[in-house]
């Protein structure tokens, strides 16, 4: 089969992966068929992971592998979600495969998961100190949207720099049934707790505002 | 098939000690990518602040014009100016927007995380943020049919009936863009085509295509998503309304400017005012690209303004340097 990441897009993500600090595992739910993108995700989630010794990559299936798809709050594939150094889910999601534009936030999450400080510290402060409620974190996405990726990095770092927040990315295409239920026609389009909606790649402060008005 | 982007990455270390630079540029399209390229090749101490890269050239699908390179992509050519300055060890700090500007002895420089940077001189190259209809429904159906960003929402209306709004370029690139997933499209433009004729030739191929020139757009209608405008044929002066799934709005960009105002003089479009060297009213700060009275918004332009702009600061700094 041709590879998904032609020779200069792996030399660039080679290159990109290189300063990986710690080991991060890729959890990747997949069905038989019909499933939209499994196989092309399947192939780049592996492609990716030969391109540095610090990402395991592992598939599971929604069904047969019922009680693991649960506890990561899997429900559709493809869907994949990444695990730290001590195989900790952080709540870190991908639903439906990071190509275009978005391989840029997949890139991100594995370097920010593998320890890279990705420098939220000092902006958050002690701004979370008293979320207790959980935060669920939607970003709907298309491929071809230059500013998808940011809002999909910024969830996801504050998804690893909270225990209650998680965040998934949601391909608008291959999930359009989701995309139609929350009315996404413009993205990027991020849904907090399914009650708040923010349009556009928004500064990490507009997220903080919306959690602390939850 | 699917293709990948892969942007590149600033280190960002460099921000924890440094906090004073001889020149800081504010935007990370054409103009102040380039200003940092001719700032940082002269010697000086450089730091880009933008939330993301590309400005609004990430939005642009085309690019055919730029002297040198035939065809190219607006993500694959901003990457390439990206890619080319960071080699140069410039850092960018993305992510964070400026939320203020002030000069005290230096220009203070401050973020929305509250962090704050000093620079003796700045490139202010914010660029624009696309213009609105200023039509009664458009807040109502933003996101809910209307749009602004054809490269990012074209894929929600595959096999549907979209309007495009303007008669420039980007409209006219709109149209095409949207010819690979909409099944009908329906300029609708207050005067006559501005766009290119090179563009509007590609026209000739798209199927389902129905252009309405002189006509003006009164009203978004819909309930729970957009379904139709209403519009006004100028010539007739008779009022119809137009049955549509979505709508992208073309018409041009307003100047972010917000920072600079009471600061600098700004005309009446809240355009800076600059001289042939890009200076504002404000000595030591700069700025070039679409935020300026500059009339002809291109990438090249943008990117040879913020040339100038680096050049003028130089020069100043070597008068004024402390």
């Amino acid at each position: 089969m041709d590879k998904l990441l032609n020779e200069d897009v792996t030399k660039q993500v080679k290159e990109y992966l290189n300063p990986m600090q710690d080991h991060v595992t890729m959890v990747l739910f997949t069905q038989e068929d019909p499933c939209n993108t499994c196989q092309e995700t399947r192939q780049l989630l592996s492609e990716v992971a030969a391109l540095s010794e610090k990402i395991t990559y592992v598939e599971k299936d929604l069904k047969k592998d019922a009680a693991l798809a649960e506890e990561y709050g899997v429900t559709m594939t493809p869907s994949f979600v990444m695990l730290d150094k001590n195989d900790a889910y952080q709540g870190v999601k991908f639903n439906g495969i990071p190509a275009g534009h978005e391989i840029n936030s997949f890139l991100s999450a594995l370097m920010d998961m593998s320890g890279i400080d990705f420098g939220l510290a000092s902006t958050i402060g002690s701004r979370l100190d008293n979320l207790e409620k959980p935060v669920n974190i939607k970003v709907f996405v298309t491929l071809s949207c230059p500013h998808c990726p940011g809002a999909v990095s910024n969830a996801h770092r504050l998804a690893m720099s909270h225990p209650h927040i998680e965040s998934e990315m949601i391909e608008a295409q291959t999930f359009g049934e989701l995309s139609q239920k929350y009315n996404v026609s413009g993205v990027p389009k991020i849904v907090i707790n399914d009650t708040h909606e923010l349009v556009g790649n928004q500064p990490i402060q507009e997220y903080l505002k919306t959690i602390e008005a939850l | 098939m699917f293709d990948f982007a892969v942007e590149s990455q600033s280190e960002q270390s460099i921000f924890d000690s440094q906090k004073h630079f001889d020149f800081a540029v504010i935007g990370g399209g054409p103009a102040g990518m380039n200003a940092a390229l001719y700032a940082v090749r002269k010697g000086l101490s450089v730091a880009v602040f933008s939330l993301e890269i590309g400005g609004q050239l990430h939005n642009t699908s085309e690019v055919d014009n730029y002297i040198g390179i035939e065809h190219t992509t607006g993500g694959k050519l901003s990457e390439a100016f990206h890619h080319h300055v960071l080699e140069l060890g410039v850092p960018i700090k993305t992510g964070h927007l400026v939320s203020r500007l002030e000069k005290k002895d230096d220009f203070h420089i401050t973020l929305d995380n509250g962090e704050t940077y000093t620079a003796q001189t700045v490139l202010y190259a914010t660029g624009g943020a696309p213009r609105k209809l200023g039509v009664p429904g458009e807040a109502e159906f933003a996101n809910k049919g209307v749009s602004y960003c054809t490269t990012c929402d074209a894929p929600f209306f595959k096999n549907e009936h979209v309007i495009v709004a303007g008669g420039g370029n980007s409209a006219a690139e709109s149209v095409v863009d949207l010819a690979a997933w909409a099944s009908k499209i329906t300029v609708v433009h207050r005067s006559q085509w501005r766009a290119d004729q090179i563009i509007l030739d590609q026209f000739k191929s798209i199927d389902g295509l129905e252009i309405n020139l002189e006509t003006q757009i009164l009203e978004i209608l819909g309930d729970t998503k957009m379904r139709g405008v209403r519009v006004l044929d100028k010539p007739s002066g008779e009022e119809r309304i137009i049955e549509a799934d979505g709508m992208f709005v073309e018409i041009g960009n307003i100047p972010k400017s917000e920072l600079l105002n009471g600061l600098v003089d700004l005309n009446e479009r809240g355009e800076v005012i600059v001289t042939p060297n890009q200076e504002t009213s404000l000595e030591g700060l700069y700025a070039a690209g679409d935020v300026t009275t500059q009339p002809y918004k291109q990438i090249i332009i943008s990117a040879s303004e913020g040339a100038v702009a680096a050049l003028a600061a130089t020069q100043y700094l070597m008068h004024h340097k402390k």
